[in-house]
């Protein structure tokens, strides 16, 4: 079976509808797994006391919102060179969910701020592109929404997410850039990381639990789309022809 | 427990409820839109409006019956 194949909608729905449950069950297990060691066996950090635990919870955040709009730029390329209408499904189903983990990755990182930085918000640069990224997320449900021809509206927003995608490495460097409230990279740098392995594993381990639930929820919404799409398209035609004839 | 986590509990108690929130109320609206449309494709081919491929399927399984 070629890759080309299983962006078939038919054959994406039979294959996510016996894929979903195995998902969740590994989602479960390794964010669950991941969560208890980062809240019960990691040690407490030696300036930040017990407070740095929110960090198992606001990195996975902040990297998938960044994830998911990467996968919505990925996703416009294939709706505007190949055309291919699951690429524009996909795009669409992920902006709610990446919008999520935005909002999470903000309200968590004001939680963290507060006791540590004692201010629960800063215009910094690293704070403000992500609240950007947020704008822009939720820009783009709402053009989506506004534009009734899903073919028409997925193009015109597939244009607009690779406009936005300029923020992503500025989201990233920022603090590299600019100075900022934000500590600078600490997991993913080319001379290695600089937290301890006892916390660094339990990070790991949720990212890639929360990772898992990001494309659980994605492939959930993206099925809702396909099924939106199907039933736009049955009710267009059964209003131009006689009952029973249909797409 | 709480006890445990220091003097800022109440932030890292709130950091992860409002996760779990965020989490739990994009499945809820995911769930809820999905039984919404299953409902409405179900009305859909209780009025005999169903797509190509459905009716190839109830045409052949209706030949293989009879």
């Amino acid at each position: 079976m070629a890759i080309i194949d299983l962006a078939n909608p038919t054959r994406f729905m039979s294959l996510t509808d016996r894929l979903l449950p195995w998902l969740w069950g590994a989602t479960v297990l390794v964010l669950g797994t991941g969560l208890y060691l980062g809240l019960f066996v990691a040690p407490a950090d030696n300036l930040q006391g017990e407070t740095y635990r929110i960090i198992f919870i606001h990195v996975p955040a902040a990297w998938l919102a960044m994830f998911g709009y990467g996968m919505m730029a990925a996703a416009a390329l294939g709706t505007l060179i190949w055309r291919h209408p699951l690429a524009d499904v996909a795009a669409k189903a992920t902006a709610p969910v990446g919008a999520a983990f935005t909002l999470m990755a903000l309200i968590t990182g004001s939680l963290w701020g507060k006791p540590m930085w004692g201010t629960w918000w800063e215009w910094d640069a690293r704070m403000t592109s992500v609240l950007i990224l947020f704008l822009m997320y939720l820009g783009l449900i709402a053009l989506w929404n506004a534009i009734e021809d899903p073919i028409k509206g997925g193009r015109v927003a597939a244009v607009l997410i690779l406009v936005g995608s300029v923020n992503l490495p500025i989201i990233k460097f920022s603090v590299d850039w600019w100075n900022t409230l934000h500590q600078p990279a600490s997991v993913f740098r080319m001379s290695g990381s600089t937290i301890d392995p006892s916390m660094l594993y339990p990070l790991l381990i949720s990212a890639v639990g929360a990772t898992l639930l990001f494309l659980g929820l994605s492939l959930m919404a993206m099925r809702n789309e396909i099924l939106r799409r199907r039933i736009r398209a049955l009710r267009l035609v059964a209003a131009a022809s006689p009952v029973g004839a249909a797409a | 427990m709480i006890e445990s986590l220091g003097p800022h509990s109440g932030f890292i108690l709130a950091a992860y409820a409002a996760s779990v929130i965020i989490v739990f109320a994009v499945l809820g609206w995911i769930l809820a839109d999905g039984v919404l449309l299953r409902r409405q494709m179900r009305d859909l081919e209780a009025r005999g409006i169903r797509r190509r491929s459905a009716r190839k399927a109830a045409t052949a399984n209706a030949k293989v019956s009879s």
